[in-house]
């Protein structure tokens, strides 16, 4: 175990004193209902754009990046370079002119303009359910992490962290949140910065990491360069850790999902739709996409150091191990590089967990617990010190997300659901103070879903894929919502409920995750199953929109329709006195450029 | 805009900065070990440093212009 000093603390007290201040000082302007849940369309683009990352840069991003960086290898990075950034231009200069300039509060409250009530509440619902899940499991994540590494108290870390979101959130709005989410920004790109620059120095550079990581492939029974090349892998689910090929790879994961969540998902949409201007709302994903195409670096590489890099601390031997009594909380010895095993508590005993080698050949090899990736690089490279300030921003990442999620469900809850059906047309003052409540509910059902995660790890599992079949149909609804006048509220909506049954009936007839009903198919892994789920949940909501509505009459009339279809809305035209800069169409050029030139050097 | 950001970002950066570099030339050298032989508390405490006053020139200059 390591400790922590007094300076580790004061870094951490610095930081909490800072991110209250802040809602402290946003107090005072909060006043109507739309600076709480809007921030009054009043940011600039370049505060929208890094609250636009970070609103996304939860437990799943730090964490659960490193840990695909050390069990994929830099493929993890089509996650953004094919994934994340064409989908955040597309946002950008496709689909932004619709949310900002329909003036909804809300995602959800554009499907009611576009579409019909149906439509929205099925997405209202289906998103605030899924917002406190989150927020909880990644809760969970952070308490259960700093108890495993400092022996901290789950729950006093648990309502600590939830107690300081909801502080601020309360108290500035998502103002506040936004304003944090630039500051937790910096933070954990200078808190995470020094962990690669000592782990590539340590391993002799870039050359050495390769080398290294040549004998991981070559053990796993992969061609060389598998951990350090993204695309030459991808000629076959058979050559590579991940278990896809680059046609699964690039409809199911750089289309369906990524597109589904950036174009889609309010967490981040909500960004943008706080931005002061058309052209910056527009902006606003440009402008994230140049920090978010570099990340990889920032949270892939140290995961994938961490399978190399030789331990610089005292372990814990096998002898002193297996002396501990089972079912406690343990950092166990590196098993790899830095990374421990999975353990298990099996007859009263600590027991590693084996699986067969991925090439079928019957060998078994210990599990790695591959979450333990980035936190075991800060315990390894971080002195005290800036050990404080890698946990201060390991700890940023946590409350952005929470913050995120929290603020999203607020609007979505109070514009969607509470002004809809259970109170209209009462004062703005009163749904002030209902988001407000709303902060304190929703940070309350997090709690709760973290404690329901810390008691049935399972079931978060399952939850976490059902709402994998919720989004994925959701993109086909916007497109054809967005891009097809005669798309009708019927067709949407029969569109995703049965899109949401396909992915289901996909899950329970497939392997290996989920083939409830039958085994009709087995895929290499659970990550080229869920990419096909998309695909095919996708597919199913397009085609049934598409013939719900040619069947059915045309809901709204072309009038009511200008502004929300892009046949029926006039070029949005830049503002006049825009520098080359600032323009929306510039930037997109040079991001995908940028992102192409990517792909080709670490092809 | 309701208050520069840059601001609160500027001061969090070098209070953070001070600590880590202040305490990088006073603290056991031996701890260092762990991070290649480079203090590196006395180093990315600088960077912070910097990175705060950059932030509040950028703050000044808006301000003022």
């Amino acid at each position: 175990m390591v400790s922590l000093h007094w300076i580790d603390y004061s870094i951490m007290a610095v930081y909490v004193a800072f991110v209250l201040g802040i809602g402290w000082v946003l107090k005072r302007w909060m006043k109507t209902s739309t600076d709480f849940f809007l921030s009054g369309r009043a940011i600039p683009a370049w505060i929208t754009g890094l609250a636009f990352i970070s609103a996304n840069l939860g437990a799943q991003e730090v964490i659960g990046m490193g840990a695909s960086g050390a069990k994929y290898g830099i493929a993890t990075s089509h996650f953004y370079w094919i994934g994340a950034i064409p989908a955040m231009v597309f946002v950008g200069i496709f689909m932004m002119p619709f949310y900002y300039g329909s003036r909804a509060r809300s995602v959800p409250e554009y499907l009611k303009l576009r579409f019909d009530e149906k439509t929205r509440t099925f997405n209202a619902v289906s998103f605030a359910v899924m917002t406190v899940f989150s927020s909880g499991v990644s809760m969970y994540v952070l308490a259960r992490l700093m108890g495993l590494l400092f022996h901290w108290n789950f729950h006093v870390c648990l309502l600590v962290s939830a107690g300081i979101v909801l502080v601020y959130i309360f108290l500035g709005g998502l103002t506040s949140a936004i304003y944090n989410e630039v500051l937790q920004f910096f933070l954990i790109v200078l808190g995470f910065l020094p962990l690669v620059l000592l782990g590539l120095k340590d391993l002799g550079g870039w050359q050495g990491l390769v080398t290294a990581l040549n004998d991981v492939a070559r053990e796993e029974g992969f061609a060389e360069g598998t951990w350090t090349s993204a695309w030459h892998p991808m000629s076959s689910p058979q050559n590579n850790p991940m278990g896809v090929e680059w046609f699964g790879l690039s409809m199911g994961l750089g289309f369906v999902l990524s597109f589904a969540y950036w174009c889609t998902d309010f967490l981040v949409v909500q960004r943008a739709m706080a931005a002061n201007s058309m052209s910056a709302a527009r902006r606003t994903p440009l402008i994230a996409a140049f920090p978010k195409m570099l990340f990889p670096f920032l949270v892939i590489l140290p995961g994938m150091i961490a399978m190399v890099a030789a331990p610089r601390l005292p372990q814990l031997t096998a002898e002193q191990l297996a002396a501990l009594p089972g079912g406690e909380e343990i950092v166990p010895p590196p098993e790899r590089g830095l990374i421990p095993a999975r353990y298990e508590t099996k007859d009263g005993k600590l027991q590693k967990v084996y699986h067969q080698k991925p090439d079928g050949s019957g060998q078994l090899r210990p599990e790695l617990d591959y979450n333990m990736a980035v936190p075991m690089m800060l315990i390894n490279y971080f002195p005290t010190g800036l050990l404080g300030l890698g946990l201060t921003a390991l700890m940023a990442s946590f409350m952005s997300g929470m913050a995120g999620n929290v603020t999203a469900f607020n609007t979505v809850w109070t514009c969607d659901i509470y002004e809809t059906y259970i109170a209209p047309n009462r004062s703005d003052n009163h749904y002030l103070w209902v988001g407000r409540l709303t902060t304190v509910f929703g940070v309350a059902v997090s709690v709760l879903a973290a404690y329901v995660a810390a008691k049935f790890n399972n079931i978060m599992d399952l939850l976490q894929l059902v709402f994998a079949f919720v989004n994925a149909p959701l993109l086909a609804t916007f497109l054809l919502g967005m891009f097809w006048r005669r798309a009708t509220g019927h067709g949407a909506f029969a569109g995703l409920v049965l899109g949401t049954l396909a992915a289901a009936a996909h899950q329970a007839t497939t392997a290996p995750k989920g083939a409830w009903i039958a085994e009709l198919y087995s895929y290499r892994s659970e990550m080229a199953q869920n990419f096909w789920t998309a695909i095919v949940s996708f597919s199913v909501c397009f085609v049934v929109s598409v013939a719900v509505s040619l069947a059915t009459r045309q809901t709204k009339p072309d009038e009511q329709l200008r502004g929300l279809v892009y046949s029926l809305t006039p070029r949005v035209q830049d503002e006049p006195g825009l520098r080359w800069y600032q323009k929306p169409a510039v930037l997109a050029v040079i991001v995908l450029t940028a992102t192409l030139a990517l792909n080709f050097i670490f092809f | 805009m309701f208050l520069d950001i840059r601001i609160p970002i500027g001061l969090l950066f070098l209070t953070i900065g001070l600590l880590l570099a202040g305490y990088g030339l006073f603290s056991d050298p031996a701890i260092y070990n762990q991070s290649l032989g480079i203090n590196v508390n006395f180093y990315w405490g600088g960077v912070l440093l910097a990175f705060g006053v950059v932030m509040l020139i950028l703050a000044r200059i808006s301000r003022s212009g």
